[in-house]
Parts: structure tokens; C-alpha cells; sequence
């Protein structure tokens, strides 16, 4: 099971857990077929080859107008938000050796989501997105800073996370309480997280984000390795510790808030999805966890919107409802 | 030859100093054996010269340079630090712990050369841990995932070898083998070995230079035959013992007297 793959070619090699690799092509095979499945399915359904045939520039203008303008922008941003999510969870949970740390864990989803619904309660500006990212960024700032002492430390790290999450579900709480009903009920659906009518507006920033992050993260996994042996044997073997956290830390936290003003706080995905490919892969993988994220949501949105048409169950509702029981399931059969 | 040595070195974790302008010269492939009682500073001393925290003042030279100025990684290839009771991620193999032992030595790009895959090959060798390779580090004894660990620092291929306390939570029978791991790697690979240690008898057996640390300072250095009697002990730990010779290896043996057995005992 734990054999490897060695790429070499003149000065360069490269390495693979041969068990990581399969799993990572699986779950990206998976990631497309479901964005195929999330454009095909709906009230006017698509026949997948037909979509296909769209992706590539050879469809009629009625399916170029369903597919193109309204389906495939929400199943991307789906896609993104789940890669972003789990992505940023895996980091948090390596960088701090905490496997409860996540983004939503240590607050940073929940300053992003405070930003926003103050924004929609308070005022009339049109800028939901750019403050849940202001917020998750603000969110990510006073953690690291009020984390530091000589340094941050894991599990410090956590429990001061565990502060700011409250004290931004208070604040929450405090604006839903000032907001009249239909500001608080779009302030709810942000809550929750929802892929409702999003466009190409919303695509285009994540994969960027997306785009230029995850090469960086992917870039410095070696160094995750590396610190997931503790400060001490990390610093011994070259690795500039504190440095390399704020990277990483800080790349997770644009990730997420990214995620965040795509879509609202998407529970459980961040926390779940890196679980769930640890536990397919038997190593850590950050690609592993972007396509574990990016199939969850992409199931969840699927399901919440076929469920009981014409109504829609908002993504973050489904993605605890099928996530939940999938990762205990996981951690029965393996402490058996 | 890696060349290791602290000059008036002092270091303090905001307090009053821990290590308090303290000079020691790392004799090259010999085993140095750090010893002392809890809180004396060995721990720290050991730290500082591997360059895991910054000391207050004085240098830790690290072949004639000062090791601050030298970059992390460059300080990786000469000197590799095994930290008392390491922890490791669920689910980390054997192989995939002492393939990390390889970092300093790898890029982006560079990731496993065959010169990496003959490190860890080696280092497995070394520590007879080839058979465990596939092995999750979390189902080992201790005894074995303590050759892992070793094996890890091995691959990392540097002359200069610190561990703190490598012997603790194992028992005797694994503490005499991770020693005799390390006593043959100075012996046969000429790697320099500078370890804490709290058993004062294994210090003796195994140590070529004993370097005796008390209140930050260093009280005592050479060979062990030539410091270590009944006053040192007396000194050091701060016991009332008697030393007598090793009659296993004509190494000095220390013997606590403790106040109320040893009183019983001798009426």
C-alpha cells in the first residue's frame, strides 16, 4: 500500500505516494463528472452529452444560454469554493497539528460572515462580497496577532480561534437582532451558505484566488511535512518555522475568505474534507483535500437542488447532513 | 570535519540566565555526554547550539562561524537535532519519517534524487529498521520508533548529531541499543554525537568527553575516568554516593547512598 512513484528527468525528481496519486486523480474525476452532473440536472435538463458539447463551443443558444450563463458559473463557484475550503483546512489542521482546527473552527468564516450581514443589515451599500473577505481577513489578522507570543503555537492557535469564533457569532447575533425581517432573511441565507444565482461575477475573483494560491501552497507542502514533526525537528532540518506559518496561514485565510464572499459560510467542508482524504489517501495531500471539498459541495448543491424542486435546500445545509455521517462512518471503520 | 563550540555563551528565557557564560569545545567523532541535574541547563546548552533558540550573549561557533549568521538550511546539512520525545502525524510510515530526514538536502524541483533514496536506505540500515519501513511509527515499541527517529537524523547526513535524552521512556534493554546504535556510528561512520543524558553510569560507559553542567556553567569536562568521583557526584547532582570501577568496563560507577536504606543496610 505504501508504495511510491519517482519521476526523474535530468536534474529534476519528483515523488508520489502511489496509493495519494490514485486517490487524487479519483477524486478529480469525481469533481468533474460532478460539475458535468450539476449543469446537466435541473428543471430544463440537459443530457450530459449535450453539456460536454456546450463546454467545448458547439451547442445550440438555448442550452449556450442555460449552461454557459446560468448553470455552469454556480457549479464553478461550487467547485472553487469546496477546493478553497479544503485546501484552507488541511492547512489549518497540519500547520497547527490540531485535527479540529478549520477555518470556520478558529473564527476567520465567521468574521467574514459578521462583515457581511452588518453590511446587508446596516447599510445600503451593494458590497456583500468584498466585506465577508475584508471581514475573514480581519478575522485572520487578530488571530495571528493575538495568538503570538514569541511566536505561534499550535494549539494556542486553536483555543484563541475558539475566542474570536465566539466573538464574532455574538456579534452575529447582535446584528440579526437589529436587522428587520427581510434584511436578516438575506442575511440568513448568507449564513448558511448558499450557490443561489451565483454568476460569473462570483467565479472569476476565486479562480484567481484559487488559480495563483493553491501552485503556492502546493509549492510549500514539502515544508507542511516537514513542521507536521514539530518546531523543534522542523527548525533542525532547515525549515524556517514561523515564516512558513504565516504563509501558509495566511494563504488559507484568503482562501477562505474568498469562499466566504462566493458563497456565504459553507459549514463543515473545511473541517471535513481534509479528514476524509487523509483517511482515503493514509498521507497528507492538499490536492487530495481541494477535490475532496470540491465533490462535496458539488454533491450538496446537486442534491439540495433536486430534492424538492422548486424549492432549494441552501449547500451548507446538505454539505453537515452528507458530511456528517460519511466521516463518522470513516472513523469507525478505521479505529476497527 | 564539522567543528562545534560555545564561547561565553549565555542564554535566559527572560529571567536570570540558564546557561550562564558557558565554554565548551565539541571534540569531533567522539560522543560527548551532557549531564547534570534537572534544571542545570543541559537541555537548554543542547538547544542553543543547535540553534533552536537565540542565546542572550556570547557565540556558538559552528566550524569556526558564527552559527547565527549561517542560513537554516546550511546549518541543516552540518548539524542535525534529535528533540526529546518527538511526535509524529497519524499514520506517518517509517520510510516517509526518515525520508524527511532529506529536506535540507532537496528542492521544489530536487525532491528524490538517488542520492536521497540511498540516505534513507542507509539510515535504515544503520538503525535496523529496513524490516519497519511500511510500518506506521504509532504501532512501533518505543525502543523501535526510537531507531526511526535516529534513522531520520541519520538521512539528514550530518557529521554533527545532537540528541536530548535519547534513552528516556525506554527500557534497559532499548536504552543499551539506541547507545550501542550510537557508539557504532562514531565508531565506524567517524559522526560526532553530543547527547544529554540522565543516567550518570551509561553517560560514563558511552562518553569519550563527559561534559558536566551545573548552575548554567560547565563544572567539569574530560574523560570520564579522569572527573568523575565521589566528590563530582557530590557537586553535579548534589548526592552523597560512591564511585567505584565499572566492573564491566573499568568505567567509573556510581552508587547512591541513600540516608535510609543504606543506614539499615550497613548495621
Amino acid at each position: 500500500m505504501s508504495q511510491r512513484i519517482t519521476v526523474r528527468a535530468g536534474g529534476v525528481s519528483l515523488r508520489f505516494h502511489a496509493r495519494s496519486a490514485a486517490v487524487t486523480t479519483a477524486l478529480f474525476v469525481a469533481m468533474l463528472a460532478g460539475l458535468v452532473a450539476s449543469v446537466a440536472v435541473g428543471e430544463f435538463a440537459i443530457p450530459p452529452a449535450d453539456v460536454v458539447n456546450t463546454l467545448v463551443g458547439a451547442g445550440d443558444q438555448a442550452t449556450n444560454f442555460v449552461v454557459l450563463d446560468l448553470r455552469l458559473p454556480r457549479a464553478l463557484t461550487g467547485l472553487l469554493v469546496g477546493a478553497a475550503l479544503g485546501v484552507a483546512g488541511a492547512i489549518f489542521q497540519d500547520v497547527t497539528r490540531n485535527p479540529l482546527a478549520s477555518p470556520d473552527v478558529v473564527g476567520i468564516a465567521s468574521g467574514g460572515s459578521l462583515a457581511a450581514v452588518a453590511l446587508i443589515v446596516f447599510t445600503e451599500v451593494e458590497a456583500v462580497p468584498l466585506a465577508a473577505l475584508a471581514g475573514s481577513l480581519t478575522a485572520g489578522a487578530l488571530l495571528y496577532v493575538l495568538a503570538w507570543r514569541g511566536g505561534v503555537q499550535g494549539f494556542r492557535l486553536v483555543l484563541v480561534g475558539i475566542g474570536v469564533a465566539a466573538f464574532a457569532n455574538a456579534g452575529i447575533s447582535y446584528v440579526l437582532t437589529r436587522g428587520r425581517i427581510f434584511e436578516v432573511e438575506t442575511a440568513y441565507v448568507w449564513l448558511v451558505g448558499s450557490l443561489n444565482g451565483r454568476s460569473w461575477d462570483q467565479v472569476w475573483p476565486l479562480a484567481v484566488g484559487v488559480g495563483v494560491l493553491v501552485p503556492v501552497i502546493l509549492a510549500l507542502s514539502r515544508r507542511v511535512a516537514v513542521l507536521g514533526l514539530g518546531d523543534d525537528v522542523a527548525r533542525s532540518l532547515g525549515v524556517g518555522v514561523e515564516r512558513s506559518r504565516l504563509l501558509l496561514l495566511g494563504a488559507a485565510v484568503l482562501l477562505t475568505g474568498l469562499a466566504v464572499s462566493a458563497a456565504g459560510m459553507v459549514s463543515f467542508v473545511a473541517f471535513v474534507a481534509p479528514h476524509i482524504a487523509r483517511r482515503l489517501t493514509r498521507s497528507t495531500s492538499m490536492l487530495a483535500a481541494a477535490g475532496c471539498g470540491a465533490v462535496l459541495v458539488l454533491s450538496a448543491d446537486l442534491i439540495g437542488r433536486t430534492l424538492s424542486p422548486p424549492t432549494e435546500i441552501p449547500v451548507g445545509i446538505l454539505t453537515s447532513i452528507i458530511a456528517a455521517p460519511y466521516f463518522l462512518l470513516l472513523l469507525r471503520r478505521a479505529r476497527a | 570535519m564539522s567543528s562545534l563550540e560555545a564561547r561565553d555563551l549565555r542564554v535566559g528565557y527572560g529571567g536570570p540566565d540558564v546557561v550562564a557564560g558557558l565554554d565548551l569545545v565539541i571534540r569531533p567523532e567522539q560522543i560527548t555526554a551532557i549531564v547534570g541535574a534537572n534544571g542545570c541547563g543541559k537541555s537548554t546548552l543542547l538547544r542553543a547550539l543547535a540553534r533552536l533558540i537565540t542565546p542572550t550573549g556570547g557565540s556558538v561557533l559552528l566550524d569556526g562561524q558564527e552559527i547565527r549568521t549561517l542560513s537554516s538550511k546550511a546549518v541543516a546539512k552540518r548539524l542535525g537535532l534529535l528533540p526529546q520525545s518527538p511526535t509524529a502525524p497519524e499514520n506517518l510510515t517509517v520510510e516517509d519519517l526518515v525520508a524527511r530526514g532529506r529536506y535540507p538536502h532537496q528542492g521544489l524541483f530536487r525532491q528524490w534524487s538517488p542520492t536521497d533514496e540511498q540516505a534513507v536506505e542507509e539510515a535504515l540500515a544503520a538503525t535496523a529498521t529496513t524490516d519497519l519501513r511500511a510500518r506506521p511509527l504509532d504501532e512501533l515499541s518505543g525502543g523501535q520508533r526510537q531507531r526511526a527517529w535516529i534513522a531520520m537524523a541519520l538521512a539528514q547526513q550530518t557529521e554533527l548529531l545532537l540528541l536530548d535524552e535519547p534513552t528516556t521512556y525506554l527500557d534497559l534493554a532499548h536504552q543499551i541499543d539506541v547507545l550501542d546504535l550510537l557508539d557504532g556510528l562514531v565508531a565506524e561512520r567517524g559522526r560526532t554525537v553530543v547527547m544529554v543524558l540522565h543516567d550518570i553510569n551509561q553517560a560514563c560507559r558511552y562518553a569519550d568527553q563527559l561534559v558536566a553542567v551545573r548552575d548554567g556553567r560547565v563544572h567539569a569536562a574530560g574523560a570520564p575516568g579522569e572527573i568523575v568521583d565521589d566528590r563530582f557526584i557530590g557537586d553535579v547532582f548534589g548526592l552523597e554516593a560512591r564511585v567505584v570501577e565499572d566492573p564491566v568496563t573499568g568505567t567509573p560507577l556510581c552508587l547512591p547512598i541513600a540516608q535510609r536504606r543504606s543506614t539499615r543496610c550497613a548495621s
